[in-house]
């Protein structure tokens, strides 16, 4: 039986606003102190009224924007009526029928040899109010539940995909990459611990039947899945139980007693578990909320946030893996790294004219140096204008990428003893940073350069030569690795040297 | 009580503000004989449901302390207020003449407290209505009906009786009350003071505890019209912690509101004075008419196509919003929570059944059927349509005349009970004041005669949105004209 898999998801998405999305509350994840990051408003006292927080208003459009979303030019806002604890004033202020973004569309994959990039359409983005945490004794002693509403009131944008998802596989790839997106964008720090992304999959599957028709499972929610494996997973056992239950019960999509089910994961059983009964579908009562005024939102505006928008992280994988030539693999290391590092790589790459040698060096040396020392890329002492000047004379023949290594690693102990000897008290100066001086200055002290005197080196060579008649010996006799000595004694006279050229001149000279 | 003040005691602001600065008479003593009065008359009245002599007493020595270091002592220095229960004042109890909150204090100042306060004025007390402003006799309240200064066998009118009857009775010179469907002006009209509602927008709504968003507004009560002006312009202006709120500079109120209105047009519907409406307050009305005719204005017949549909639109506006905006009475985090009840869903519906009064769950419930799915377009909707005819009405009537005058309510104050099991007929007590309300444009009453049974009778004037001055010029020029009782003779 051929299954295709019917997927589409819901992406909570807490933004990174100063304050909450209708009062001046600080919006901060704060688990510790509860109910300490509270006013009138957000714990909905009579009285209190809402005021639209223009900066959550903002990054929810650039974060529609850059999924490909048209910008509605009239929004409004809706209650969301319903009776929970952790929600104060029995409505959520969220969107309905008039959502501020619609139908975006974003591609994946089709970065390997082979792999058909698919499209996935955006149904709709929305911005709502966050509600409150309810806290359950857990002891089993059946204490009173407790609640906590530092979190009501935090800016939260749903962003509703259409079913197009075609795989578990490919449900993770688009949320990792919409994880890059949103935090490259700088409107969410996407914390999944914290609660700062959360998804929802809605999952059911085509069934191609042996008798040649076809047939459709109920729908399933699966609710909170907060780690990528987690949806992943999630999805796949729940693509197979469908299977299975259809195989038993036969029961399709629309049949009477297949409604739409929640259900919840269960990473330690690595099942999904039916989470509520049958229940009538929820009549929330959405209406206009009169408190809050409609927002128009001007063509400019839109123009202004597009403008200034970052390259999603697919498209600039393509762009790496064409402009630049790199592998998937090594596209794939540096956009995963965010928006800086792949600035710096781009830098990098721009200043010492040999893409190639610039993802070599990022992806291995400066990446590990920055897990070594806990650092971010705006940290890093090497500033792409140094690393790109140093991976030039590689490339222009001036050091060897041996030289290189060692120059990089030099430059960068040498920070860290400044670093050091301030922490003990030293007066040094480390706001100063490497630069092109200290290459030039370890190049020299080292004799790193390589040697392009013909003359110095013909003079050595002979030298060297007559130093070692064993090795002459022994290499005419048909010994090529006898060769190396005679080399090696060069290396030692001239520093700097090439080996390539040494070789070159010895094979002449013994020819 | 008399006094050597003109227009009894303590009643008119004017006067108390001028013998406050001219020293003859000190907060401290104002607000003595303001509780003194309660002390006498509120046994009968039961206007206020909490006052905190001592918070105003420290009020008090605090605008005469302003004044004796000779500081800036504010617009309403000195001068007592009342508030409808309705507005939060921080530490105060706010009831809403509701169980629900009867052990309600919320932690923060309203807007126009704020304003109060900033203003000198004395806050002295908390003002019965009806169960959170649903009603149009005060005997919605939970805890007692307030009673007519006039008849203590009548209403005063609500939702904002309390209030107005404190006026009407001379316990307090000024009151703050809210008009969501004529809350304002109907008790105003029975209770023989003036009160205002101004345009939507005009005073922030910011700590006034919310029965319907879209149409409540608070506005002031007084003996004139002058002391309407001072705390209409003591509370209005922007705030931005009302979405609502528009950015306007306020008029000077108090410095135009006695200038006589040149070659005024006035717009009279006839629909108004047809079936249902009191012969005495038709004849006060008419005979009002025809004072401003011979004040060189002109009348002018003006049509409101829709206004039957007014009471139906606004009943179904304002249940939707109410039963959104009291959802949040549940019981968990504030407000009355049942002593036993099984489970989480039972402790919600316990406590709101204990909580809420008749007419709180007869809209509630109304609201969420008309908010339900399969109903929304059938009565939200239409109500929202029939919202926008209401308001091009008045916009094409207001292009005929300056301002649309009528009677405030088809009858005089009735007797107490006599209309409590007949909530249609208690409805069509805001027929004329409703619209006003669901087109956000300010609307005025004040006393205009006296019916055969000595009740006051109220003049309705309305105007365009933002026209406040206009609305207080024209009433002020009926006023000068005229010499009704400014208070009931309990209080003068």
């Amino acid at each position: 039986m051929n299954a295709t898999p019917i997927i589409g998801l819901e992406v909570h998405v807490q933004l990174l606003t100063r304050t909450k999305i209708f009062c001046g509350c600080p919006n901060r994840f704060n688990p510790d102190q509860p109910n300490t990051q509270t006013c009138p408003v957000c714990l909905g006292l009579p009285g209190a009224l809402p005021v639209l927080n223009e900066e959550a208003f903002r990054l929810s459009l650039r974060t529609a924007l850059a999924l490909g979303c048209r910008i509605a030019p009239f929004t409004k806002w809706d209650r969301k009526q319903y009776y929970y604890p952790d929600l104060p004033k029995g409505y959520q202020i969220s969107q309905y029928d008039l959502p501020f973004s619609h139908d975006g569309v974003v591609e994946i994959g089709g970065e390997t040899e082979g792999d058909v990039p698919r499209r996935l359409r955006i149904r709709r983005a929305h911005l709502e109010e966050d509600a409150g945490k309810n806290l359950h004794d857990e002891s089993g002693r059946g204490g009173d539940s407790r609640v906590d509403l530092n979190r009501a009131g935090t800016p939260l944008l749903e962003i509703v995909t259409e079913p197009d998802l075609g795989s578990a596989a490919d449900a993770r790839a688009f949320l990792e990459d919409l994880r890059l997106l949103l935090t490259d964008l700088e409107v969410s720090d996407c914390n999944m611990q914290e609660g700062s992304l959360r998804c929802d999959a809605n999952v059911n599957v085509r069934l191609a039947l042996d008798d040649g028709g076809t047939a459709t499972t109920p729908i399933v929610e699966i609710k909170n899945l907060n780690t990528f494996s987690g949806v992943e997973a999630a999805i796949e056992h729940e693509l197979a139980r469908q299977i299975a239950e259809f195989q038993r019960t036969g029961r399709r999509f629309g049949d009477p007693g297949a409604e739409k089910e929640t259900r919840g994961w269960s990473a330690e059983r690595n099942e999904t578990f039916a989470q509520r009964g049958k229940e009538e579908a929820s009549d929330y009562r959405y209406f206009p909320d009169p408190d809050l005024a409609p927002v128009t939102v001007a063509a400019e505006e839109v123009a202004r946030i597009q403008e200034r928008l970052c390259e999603p992280p697919g498209a600039r994988r393509r762009r790496f893996a064409g402009e630049h030539q790199l592998s998937e693999y090594d596209a794939r290391v540096i956009v995963s790294q965010g928006r800086q590092f792949a600035d710096y790589f781009e830098a990098v790459a721009r200043a010492c004219g040999d893409a190639k040698q610039a993802a070599n060096f990022v992806t291995q040396d400066v990446l590990r140096e920055l897990n070594a020392r806990g650092l971010g890329i705006r940290e890093f002492p090497l500033t792409s204008d140094v690393l790109g000047g140093l991976l030039a004379r590689v490339a222009q023949g001036g050091i060897t990428v041996k030289s290189a290594r060692e120059i990089f690693g030099e430059l960068l102990a040498a920070w860290s003893a400044r670093a050091e000897a301030a922490e003990d008290g030293a007066d040094v100066d480390v706001g100063e940073l490497p630069g092109e001086a200290a290459i030039e200055r370890i190049i020299a002290e080292r004799g790193l350069a390589i040697v392009n005197d013909e003359g110095a080196l013909e003079a050595a060579l002979a030298a060297a030569i007559a130093d070692s008649p064993r090795a002459v010996e022994d290499f005419r006799a048909g010994k090529q690795q006898a060769a190396g000595a005679i080399i090696g004694k060069v290396m030692k006279q001239v520093k700097g040297a090439d080996p390539k050229r040494v070789r070159e001149l010895l094979l002449k000279k013994l020819a | 009580m008399k006094s050597e003040l003109s227009g009894g005691w303590p009643a008119v602001a004017r006067d108390l503000l001028a013998a406050l600065a001219r020293g003859e008479l000190s907060s401290v003593e104002l607000t003595e004989r303001c509780l003194a009065a309660i002390d006498a008359r509120d046994g009968d009245v039961r206007a206020f449901l909490h006052v905190d002599r001592e918070s105003a007493l420290l009020q008090a020595q605090q605008a005469d302390a302003l004044r004796a270091r000779g500081e800036s002592p504010g617009p309403l220095a000195g001068v007592p207020v009342a508030i409808k229960d309705v507005i939060c004042e921080a530490g105060q109890p706010a009831t809403c003449a509701s169980r629900m909150l009867s052990n309600f204090r919320p932690p923060y100042d309203a807007h126009v407290i704020t304003k109060l306060k900033a203003a000198g004025a004395v806050l002295l007390g908390r003002t019965n209505m009806d169960e959170f402003a649903m009603g149009s006799s005060c005997e919605n309240s939970a805890f007692q009906a307030t009673r007519n200064p006039w008849d203590l066998t009548r209403t005063p009118g609500g939702s904002s009786g309390g209030s107005a009857a404190a006026v009407a009775a001379a316990m307090v010179p000024l009151s703050l009350g809210s008009d969501t469907g004529g809350s304002i002006r109907q008790p105003a009209s029975f209770c023989g003071v003036v009160g205002m509602k101004p345009t939507y927008g005009a005073v922030s709504r910011y700590g006034l505890i919310a029965y319907a968003s879209s149409l409540d507004q608070i506005g002031p009560f007084a003996t004139d019209v002058e002391g309407a002006a001072r705390l209409l312009e003591a509370i209005s202006g922007h705030d931005p912690r009302d979405s609502t709120s528009v950015r306007r500079d306020v008029p000077a109120y108090s410095r135009t509101f006695d200038q006589p209105l040149e070659g005024l047009r006035i717009g009279v519907v006839r629909e108004h004075f047809g079936e249902g409406l009191d012969a005495d307050v038709a004849s006060a009305v008419q005979a009002a008419l025809k004072v401003y005719e011979g004040l060189g204005a002109t009348l002018v017949d003006v049509a409101l196509p829709h206004q039957q549909s007014c009471v139906a639109a606004y009943y179904i506006i304002a249940s939707c919003e109410a039963s959104s905006n009291l959802a949040r009475y549940d019981g968990v985090h504030y407000g009355h929570r049942a002593e036993s009840f099984d489970g989480l869903v039972d402790m919600y519906s316990t406590s709101r059944g204990e909580a809420f009064g008749d007419e709180v769950k007869r809209r509630i419930m109304l609201g969420t059927f008309a908010l339900s799915s399969g109903y929304y377009e059938a009565y939200y909707l239409k109500a929202l349509r029939v919202r926008r005819l209401i308001q091009q009405d008045y916009q094409r009537a207001f292009e005929a005349c300056d301002v649309i005058v009528s009677p405030a309510s088809p009858t005089p104050a009735f007797a107490l009970g006599s209309l409590i099991d007949d909530p249609l007929a208690m409805y069509l007590m805001d027929i004329y004041t409703i619209g006003a309300n669901l087109a956000g444009i300010p609307g005025i009453s004040l006393p205009c005669g006296m019916t055969s049974a000595a009740l006051p009778v109220g003049l309705q004037l309305l105007a365009p949105a933002f026209e406040e001055e206009r609305l207080l010029r024209a009433a002020r020029m009926y006023e000068r004209e005229t010499n009704w009782p400014r208070v009931a003779p309990c209080g003068a």
